[in-house]
This record gives structure tokens, sequence and C-alpha cells, in this order.
């Protein structure tokens, strides 16, 4: 199946309507409709010989859910990039079908064990992708300009860090699942508000920074050969910085913290262009390191695990052990969507996602689907590089790399590239707040592409005649 | 499932997801030729006057701000500097307004002028008010951004 592209003709000199790209990314989402299908098909058969109901209702809920999402998209934001959603759809869909065979190997280990069949995630799962969609909509029509967040940093700020306190500051009974106390329990339901408290903190740090940013690069005092800031130009940064990162090792949440601290170093560096802020965060970084493995027991056992993972494999290494052997067993071509055994990693569904779809597609595969986040992150970035205004840069590159750090930290994690921490991997992972929250960032992300790639406001893109032929005008002062 | 059709879907499953990796980077390859700056060099202009023409300017050089080291091809139709994304040379400058100066060709010379910009626009030194004449090498300043025609 070959996807015309819209741009490849030579593009006339005569004014012509920018390209939307609304169309190619139809034909993207369409493509990435057919993949998950015959995915979920491909699982059917090679589970269970014949195809099920749910193959049907999941099938249409994706259409349907991803039209909708692309008619808002065309209704809200028309000249959003056109490769933003169809990726996100892809992934998103591949998790769905992974999660489905996970369920289906579930069902199976509770019937040969004689057991009740265990509640399927596939449902919930396609719930939290309409509600996230639902949000993604929501975001779309309400922040018709970008720069209107920018008035709301503080309160973004207050708001994010209040979400990320209070599962620390709620009852164990109501917050803590599985040793991290990081959740809000509300009866079946459990969300997880880091994440939405990711969003709204790189809100605030991006609006900060714009604010401040004259400040930092010129008030200030040389240290060796290093410009630093003034300490009360930092005061709220720091404060903000702390409290986030000290919340959440308090939480023992150390992925969440290191995201954290990881954005707002790559913020500071992109809103100053000082190396030295590099130079003091890996320091503060690699401080924190030593100090987290001497303070905290957790910490100390996740390195051990990390660092040989067999030593204890039935006890706590199993579980990175398996992922370890899943991967080893799918090797470079996989063992065949359903075909694999990825349900013997505990929380395959979600902390480790990606050990089970590269034991079911292999290292090509997985390396499709990296390639897929590279490019939803680069386009990230590329929004970022293309909008005009400041803020909208910061937010772009924050939200963006975001995105990248956290893949980085869950895929280095399964992979035993670093020391596991509990994140999910973006749109993959079973997970009802990270997929909702993630949603909602994309609907920046596409916000701010929008304001990039369209055409300014009543001044069509005409190229004007040349100066010789051009009669006296009236040029407009800018505001 | 038999065998060879668990292998066949399986290779056919990864080259369709490969398929869709290369559908998506060839959109983003169409999208590089768009990047800011370059922008002179796509449409379909190419085949105008670039023979040698002695010393008139043939292209634009930025040498000073985020997109120094930019070369802008210059045939006869004008450069629009700004901040605007239609602008031939897209600046991101806090300091540069939204259309802030146009480059244009009269007769064998290029000549400068300012667009009511709010900072102005610099000749070497002087403060730009009406079109002038821009000689080669002679640095033109817009915001934090310097540029310079070359032959």
């Amino acid at each position: 199946m070959a996807a015309p592209d819209l741009r490849s003709e030579p593009a006339p000199a005569a004014p012509a309507p920018l390209p939307t790209g609304r169309g190619i990314e139809l034909v993207l989402l369409a493509f990435a409709a057919v993949l998950v299908t015959g995915a979920l098909v491909l699982v059917e058969a090679n589970q269970e010989q014949e195809l099920t109901r749910v193959l049907l209702f999941v099938g249409l809920a994706y259409l349907g859910l991803f039209t909708a999402a692309h008619f808002a998209v065309r209704r809200f934001a028309p000249y959003a990039d056109p490769l933003i959603l169809p990726c996100v759809a892809l992934l998103n869909g591949l998790g769905l079908v992974m999660i489905h065979r996970l369920d289906l190997a579930e069902i199976d280990q509770a019937l040969a064990l004689g057991r009740d069949a265990p509640t399927e995630l596939i449902g919930r799962q396609v719930a939290w992708t309409a509600i996230g969609l639902l949000l993604f909509v929501a975001v779309l029509w309400a922040v018709r300009d970008h720069r209107t967040l920018a008035r709301y940093a503080y309160t973004a700020g207050f708001t994010g860090i209040a979400l990320l306190a209070l599962p620390g500051l709620l009852p164990s009974s109501l917050s803590e699942v599985n040793g991290a106390k990081i959740w809000i329990r509300l009866g079946p339901v459990s969300i997880q508000p880091g994440e939405f408290a990711k969003i709204l903190l790189i809100i605030f740090f991006a609006a900060f920074l714009v604010q401040k940013r004259d400040l930092f690069s010129t008030a200030g005092r040389r240290f060796i050969g290093m410009e630093l800031p003034r300490a009360r130009d930092l005061a709220p940064l720091l404060l903000a910085w702390g409290m986030s990162v000290g919340v959440l090792v308090l939480e023992s949440d150390l992925g969440t913290s290191l995201l954290f601290f990881g954005i707002l170093l790559v913020l500071l560096y992109v809103a100053t262009e000082r190396v030295s802020w590099m130079l003091i965060g890996i320091t503060f970084f690699l401080g924190g390191c030593v100090l987290a493995y001497h303070l905290f027991a957790h910490v100390r056992v996740r390195v051990q695990i990390w660092l040989d993972p067999f030593a204890d494999f039935s006890g706590s290494g199993f579980q990175i052990g398996q992922a370890l052997f899943g991967l080893g067993t799918g090797g470079v071509g996989g063992t065949g969507l359903g075909a694999g055994r990825p349900d013997l990693v505990p929380f395959a569904e979600s902390d480790f996602m990606l050990s089970s779809l590269g034991e079911e597609l292999g290292l090509i595969g997985l390396a499709a689907i990296l390639v897929i986040y590279l490019v939803l992150i680069t386009r990230g970035l590329r929004s970022a590089l293309a909008v005009r205004d400041s803020f909208g840069k910061l937010l772009a590159t924050g939200l963006a790399f975001g995105i990248a750090l956290q893949i980085f930290i869950v895929a280095g994690g399964a992979s035993k590239l670093i020391p596991l921490t509990g994140l999910t991997l973006p749109f993959l992972s079973y997970g009802g707040s990270s997929l909702v929250a993630n949603y909602a960032l994309v609907a920046l992300l596409l916000r701010i592409s929008h304001a990039a790639r369209a055409p300014l406001p009543r001044r069509p893109a005409v190229p004007l005649p040349p100066i010789a032929e051009a009669g006296t005008e009236l040029v407009e002062r800018p505001r | 499932m038999p065998e060879l059709v668990l292998q066949l879907t399986r290779a056919g499953f990864l080259a369709l997801l490969w398929l869709f990796v290369l559908v998506a980077l060839r959109v983003v390859r169409s999208d590089l030729y768009a990047a800011s700056g370059l922008r002179a060099l796509v449409p379909g202009g190419r085949t105008t006057t670039r023979t040698g023409r002695g010393r008139t300017a043939r292209q634009l050089l930025v040498t000073q701000g985020a997109l120094a080291g930019t070369r802008v091809s210059l045939d006869s139709r004008p450069i629009l500097i700004g901040r605007a994304d239609d602008s031939t040379l897209v600046l991101d400058d806090d300091y540069a307004s939204t259309r802030h100066a146009r480059i244009a060709m009269q007769g064998d010379e290029w000549y400068v002028e300012d667009l009511g910009s709010t900072n102005g626009t610099y000749l070497d030194r002087a403060k730009v008010t009406g079109p002038t004449r821009v000689p080669l090498g002679v640095p033109v300043r817009i915001g934090k951004t310097v540029i310079e025609l070359r032959s």
C-alpha cells in the first residue's frame, strides 16, 4: 500500500493555499488502522484458531475513535503536524493488541489451572483510550492559542505540585499500589496524578523561564569561567524543582523524579544556552544518585538487580530476568504475534510492554516502534523550532523531550541498560492515567504545531511583487 | 495455525510496520526542504539568471545570530526577512519584527528597505530609513542577526 505523497510534486510559484497535511494524516491513520486490525487477527489466529467478538469490538472502537480525533483536528487545528496523530494512533493500537494478547494468555492459564477467568484489561484500556481522546479534543477546543497557557503559569505550577503531593499525604489504603504511593484510588478506578502533574509543571517551567530569561542571561556573577545566575532569580525554580523531586522521592517513585529532573535541566539549557547548567545539573544528579543509594533500601535493591538479575533469579531478579529471556527468545525476527510467551513476565502489560513487544516482533519490530517514537519526538521538536513565540518553543521542547526521556528510562530499564524504574511507555503500556495525560500532551503539541505551520491571520502568504513594480503602500506597524 | 502461514504473516506484518515508518519518514523528508531559510531554493525559479554577472550578489549569507551560516541563493526575486512564517528568511529573534525588512533587486543592484520594524534595520552603522543600496560584503543588522551579500 503506497500512500500518495501530497507534497512531492513541485510547488507552484503562484500563491497557493499552504498544505495542511490533513490528507496525508488521514492516509496514515487508515494505514495504522489496517496494521492494528491485522495484528489483532494474527493474535487471535495464533492463540485460539478462531476470531472472537473482541476483535470486532476493538477494531470498530479504534476506527471510530481515531476518525473522530482526525475530524476534531481538521476542525480545531487544521494546520497541525500530519505525523503526530498517526504515530500516536499506531502506538496506541499496538498497545491494545498486546494487552488483548496478554489477556488471552491469562485466560488460558486460568482455565488450565481450573480458576475463574480474570477480568480482561482490554475493555478498560479501550475505555481509557476513549476518555483520552475526549480530553484530546477538549484540549484542542479549549486551548485555541497555546500562549494563553502562559497566563496560568503559577496556577499550573501549584496545581501540579499539589497533584504530586496528594498521594503522599493520603493514607496508604487510598494511595499505595505495589509499594509505590503514587496513586489515588476512587473505588474501581485508580489514577496516577503524577502523569498530569508532569504536563502542568512543564507549562509552569516554560512560562517561568520565558519571563525570567533575560535575568538568567544578563545578571549574575562569573565563577570559574561560567556565569551563575543570582539566587533570587532562581528561587521559585529551585523550589518547584526541589518540591517535585523531593515529593517523588518520599513517594518512592524514582522514575518520575528522574524524568522531572531531566526535563527541567533541558528546559534551562534551551532557554539560556548555557553549558554550565548541564554541568551543574549532572553534578546534582550524580550526587543525588549516591545519596539515594545510601539512603533508600529499595534503590539499593534496584541497583543490585540491575548489576546481576540472575543472582536471585527466582526472587527479586525474576521480572527483569524473564524479560531478558523474552527479548532473547524473540531474537531478530520475533516469534510472531500471539506465538510467544510474554505473559511469563510479571506486569508484562505495563512496565514490561517493551519486552513483550520485543519477544513477539523481534528486533526488527521493536526498532520500527522506536523509530515511530523518534518520528513523534522529532515532529514535536520541529514544531518547537518553527513556532514563533518563545513560550511555545520551550513548551513544545519540554513536552517532546519529556516523551523522549520517558521512553529512554523505560526502554533502558526493560533492557537492563539502566536500573529499572516504574514508568510506563507512553501510549503502549496499560494504564489509564498515562494514556489520558499523554493524549492531553499530544493535543498541546498539535496546537503548537498548528501555530507554527498556519499562515498568519489576515496576511495570506502571497509573495509580494518585486520592489520595482510595487506602488506606494502603507506598511502595518507590528504590535 | 500452520507453521508456514505463521512465518509468512510474521514477516508480512513486520514489512507492513516498516512500510508505515518509511511513509512517515518520506513526509518528514518532504518537510525538510521547506526548512526555514532555504525556501528560496525550493520553488521553480532555479532556471533563472545565474550566468556570470561580474560583481553582482549571488547569495545572501547570515554571519551572526541564531541562523548563522545559512545561505540563501539569490535570483531576481525579493527576499523578505522577519519572524513571519512566509518570509524567505524566517528569523527567530526577539528583536526582529514579524515583517522586518525586504532586500530586493532593482536594475543590477540590491536594495534593503525597512518594513516599519520596531527596532530598525542597520546597514553597517547607519539606520535604514528608505530603500538603500547594499554593496557586497557590507553587514546588514536586523535584531541580533547580521546578513551580508556575497558574490
